[in-house]
């Protein structure tokens, strides 16, 4: 059997730990954990499905092993807002009919938190080359332009994504 | 610069509260902040880990299958073979819903002798962990002779060509005569004839098959799948072999179908692992599994020989096709169907004769994709327009307009449209859309394509196709829906939420909607062919309307008007110009409730029943209706590279009514972006059978950096056979666009390339082509 150790994961603010093999992605990890709001697209890290939050920059689970992140900050989608306190992007996506099968949908929103983090207020290219690791087939991704513009302006003037 | 564009706003003073606005789909939120359950998010104690086991060869026979190893290894649970299986075969026509008879296509469960394509499943393991799956596939001996295959569907008719399946590769073959295309010919100034060929193309959605079953307390196998179509469960009950009563598919919403969900995927093989362990099992597909267990789309040969006037007018069209159908039918000869009654397109050609026969290789089989054959013919009707137009020094949109398709006009099956065909008004604004060209300096060109295309919505009326769907309203004036109907991205649910609460005059919402449960939610049908909307919005309209009527009776005794009299919109009830006479919602139905008024409704629409189109002419009712519209792009094209930049992307479609603006136009944006793919970067390659594609590294979908800008423009001629005069935009958004794209390219390089995917290197090649003879 492959070697295991107690690995202690910090996701969405809170502390986990599992027995883990050496070899478990971390996002076979977090989906056994219960976080199954990180899909499964490719495992091959070309999809973005996949993306989380390691220290506020997107990266692929499917590609990171999960005991290489002890200790870092790991957020997922439902980490970032719920229903009742969604955040701007999760707002903009859903009202901007950004969303249409909502796989890749995780991901996206991952992948365009990573970029505001840096580039508050990003151009056009700025959205494109940050989304580009993440595939959409339903969109067209003229929407979820749309929504990254919109919550880019929402997050600068702490105002309504809508 | 996502806009909407509303055109001879017919219905101005429609006074519509919920539907025709772009509402937030009630599904988008939950999926937003990571919420919603996909099929694959679902476990249970005790579950085991399924996996199949794929023939690596194309075309085979499986001499010895030894699985004595694999078995012993702990933690394997049980291994399936052709051997422990009952003598049954799985059915892959279309799922019997209708009661119309299935075609004889059904095909093996596990390879019991003869492999027939690359990745044919041989067995089924279920362990208790998923890290034991691999190893247990690796312990699996399998011994294959190869065996002489064929791969090329032009190959496979020829005398002495190794056969499939059956007693010749032919699959299925399709014709139409109608008029006299000899005398056509005859009258014609000049004929053009050009060859087109369509590749494999996958649905890539992004959510790989999945699914988790158990047999429960009644002996019921229950599968929570991500489908398409939950009424499969009858073709699975017969393949596992119990009655259908005893198959429960509860869906989920899909992450992404196109069609690549419409055939049974992992149901089958989790029913017999479920039934065989009595344990829950999951089975979920890794990319690769998918791309190598799920049908592709067609590629086609396409030839089309036109007859017409100098002054432009087509006097006859000849059309001979060919389609690759794979190894096994499934749902080859209806994909066929619809690409032979959409050969002509949106045209009037009163001499027109096409002959059309799908054929059976070793390639991977084929069946539904977005478009459905009608895509495939857009591809080559559209070229062929150009061409022709090029051929007679007429300009493109010129020619198009002296031969469109008008309302009322018999389509290629004989059959009059009955509703608006608005071809001009939608390839007109399309192009205007475009703008000023984008200016280009040496080696880029820049090139400007259209297209126009007909394309149905709803399933072929010989089918006899039917769709329920429930309304109710509980006493605290909330409203449910229940309808068997799967949403797979599209907004199919709330759509159907939009109807019942603008009937009702209530919001948004109030409504929850319950679907995709074989067992508990009415039967909807399929969510495919475009008609989820159209058929179970119509159910839903009906029972809505029904309730609407009582609710109103009910109203009018409280307030001593007649019936008519009473409206309802935003959660009241009133008189107009009677402030006087108003009511909440819920109070009605306080009322109602108190008098036992029936509060809820199951309503079943059919959709038009037909025979089937006389096999000699291909002549009668084939569809419901079509849609029509057009996609306009401009691209840009490095002569010395090939390389080909989409610059603008707009599709202008006559939608009838939509029901919701902002899913529309996510339609219409989805489409152009698969359809920029299916023109330029996507192909599924086998060598000689065998996948060699089977990843998203090879196999190329557009990326955020490859699709511009996409504009929408949404006609409404209020004319559809859906509610409120909808009609379908699923499919139709993607067929014209990738016919555009080429026409688009072949204006900027002055030379065409006829096969799809139009590369740098066809496009390098075809350049010089062109050139040399020029240079004679």
């Amino acid at each position: 059997m492959p070697k295991e150790k107690n690995v202690t994961l910090t996701v969405n603010g809170r502390q986990v730990t599992a027995r883990l093999p050496s070899h478990r992605t971390l996002l076979e990890a977090l989906r056994d954990l219960g976080f199954v709001d990180v899909k499964r697209g490719c495992e091959k890290g070309d999809c973005g499905a996949c993306a989380v939050l390691v220290d506020g920059v997107a990266i692929d689970s499917c590609l990171t092993l999960a005991a290489s992140v002890e200790g870092r900050a790991i957020t997922t989608v439902a980490g970032l807002g719920d229903r009742d306190a969604p955040h701007p992007l999760q707002d903009a996506f859903a009202a901007s009919g950004a969303v249409q099968c909502g796989y890749c949908t995780p991901g996206l929103i991952v992948a365009a938190q990573s970029l505001l983090n840096r580039t508050p207020e990003p151009t056009d290219d700025d959205i494109r080359l940050a989304l580009s690791g993440n595939l959409c087939r339903c969109t067209g991704y003229a929407k979820i332009f749309d929504a990254v513009r919109a919550a880019a302006r929402a997050l600068r003037d702490g105002g309504d994504a809508r | 610069m996502t806009g909407t564009e509303r055109a001879r706003d017919a219905g101005a003073n429609i006074g519509y509260r919920q539907i025709g606005r772009p509402l937030i789909r009630t599904d988008a939120p939950g999926k937003a902040v990571g919420k919603t359950p996909y099929a694959g998010d679902y476990t249970m104690p005790g579950m085991l880990h399924a996996k199949v086991v794929r023939s690596p060869l194309a075309s085979a026979r499986l001499e010895r299958l030894d699985v004595v190893a694999a078995r012993a290894l702990p933690g394997v649970v049980c291994v399936l073979t052709a051997a422990d299986l009952p003598d049954r075969l799985a059915p892959t026509d279309i799922p019997g819903q209708t009661g119309q008879a299935r075609l004889k296509t059904d095909q093996q469960i596990l390879v019991r002798e003869r492999v027939r394509y690359h990745g044919e499943p041989v067995a089924l393991i279920a362990d208790e962990s998923r890290d034991i799956a691999e190893r247990a596939a690796g312990l699996v001996e399998a011994d294959y002779a190869p065996l002489p295959g064929v791969f090329d569907p032009e190959e496979a008719l020829k005398p002495g060509a190794p056969i499939v399946q059956g007693e010749d590769n032919v699959v299925a073959e399709h014709r139409i005569r109608k008029g006299d295309v000899a005398a056509g010919m005859a009258e014609a100034d000049l004929v053009i004839e050009n060859t087109f060929r369509t590749q494999f193309i996958e649905h890539a959605f992004l959510e790989p098959e999945v699914g988790l079953a158990w047999v429960d307390e009644n002996e019921v196998i229950n599968i929570r799948v991500s489908t398409q179509v939950i009424e499969h469960f009858r073709g699975i009950a017969d393949a596992v072999g119990v009655p259908h009563n005893k198959i429960r598919i509860r869906g989920a919403l899909v992450g992404g179908g196109f069609g690549g969900k419409e055939d049974v995927t992992v149901e089958t093989y989790l029913a017999l692992l479920a039934l065989r362990t009595g344990r829950p099992v999951r089975l979920e597909y890794t990319r690769e599994d998918s791309f190598l267990g799920h049908g592709k789309r067609h590629p086609f040969k396409m030839t089309y020989r036109t007859g017409v006037t100098r002054y432009g007018r087509i006097t006859a069209l000849e059309v001979d096709m060919i389609a690759d159908a794979g190894a096994y039918v499934f749902l080859s000869p209806y994909v066929l169907l619809y690409a032979v009654v959409a050969a002509p397109g949106p045209y009037r050609i009163d001499n027109l004769k096409v002959d059309a026969r799908a054929v059976a290789t070793n390639n991977m089989f084929t069946s539904a994709f977005r478009g459905f054959g009608g895509a495939q013919a857009c591809i080559a009707y559209e070229q062929q327009m150009d061409e022709v137009a090029k051929a007679i020094g007429m300009d493109r949109i010129a020619f198009r307009r002296r031969n469109y398709l008008r309302t009322g006009d018999p389509i290629s099956t004989g059959y009059p449209i009955q509703s608006a065909v608005w071809t001009e008004d939608c390839v007109d604004r399309a192009i205007e859309a475009l703008g000023a060209p984008t200016p280009a300096a040496s080696p880029v060109r820049i090139g400007r394509g259209v297209a126009a295309y007909q394309q149905s919505y709803g399933r072929l009326t010989f089918l006899h196709d039917t769709s329920e769907a429930w309304v109710g309203v509980e006493v605290d004036g909330t409203v449910i829906v229940r309808s068997g109907v799967t949403d797979i991205g599209a907004g199919q649910t709330s759509a159907l939420g939009q109807i019942a609460v603008e009937i009702l005059g209530v919001t948004l919402d109030q409504v929850v909607i319950y679907n995709s449960d074989s067992a508990v939610t009415p039967l909807a049908g399929t969510t495919t062919a475009t008609r989820a909307l159209y058929m179970t919005g119509n159910a839903v309209h009906m029972a809505a309307g029904a309730i609407r009527e009582r609710f109103a009776a009910r109203a009018a005794e409280a307030f001593g008007v007649e019936a008519r009299e009473i409206e309802m919109a935003d959660n009241r009830v009133f008189v107009a110009g009677r402030p006087e006479l108003e009511m909440s919602f819920v109070d009605l139905v306080t009322l109602c409730a108190a008098d036992g008024v029936h509060r809820s409704e199951l309503a079943i629409f059919r959709a038009p029943f037909s025979d089937k189109l006389d096999p000699e002419t291909g002549q009668g009712q084939a569809h419901p209706d079509y849609t029509y519209g057009a996609h306009a792009v401009e691209v840009a094209v490095d002569i010395e590279t090939g390389e080909v930049t989409v610059l603008k992307s707009v599709g202008a479609h006559d939608v009838g009514q939509a029901i919701n603006p902002a899913a529309v136009e996510g339609q219409i944006e989805g489409g152009a972006a698969q359809g920029q793919g299916y023109a330029l970067s996507e192909e599924m390659v086998y060598r000689e059978g065998e996948l060699v594609t089977p990843s998203f590294s090879e196999y190329l979908i557009p990326t955020a950096m490859d699709v511009p800008q996409i504009k929408s423009i949404i006609l409404e001629s209020r004319s559809g056979i859906g509610p409120f005069g909808a009609k379908g935009i699923g499919e139709p958004a993607l067929t014209p666009v990738a016919p555009a794209i080429a026409n688009a390219v072949a204006d900027a390089i002055g030379a065409r390339v006829h096969d799809l995917p139009i590369t740098p290197e066809k496009i390098v090649n075809a350049i010089a082509a062109a050139r040399e003879k020029e240079e004679g």
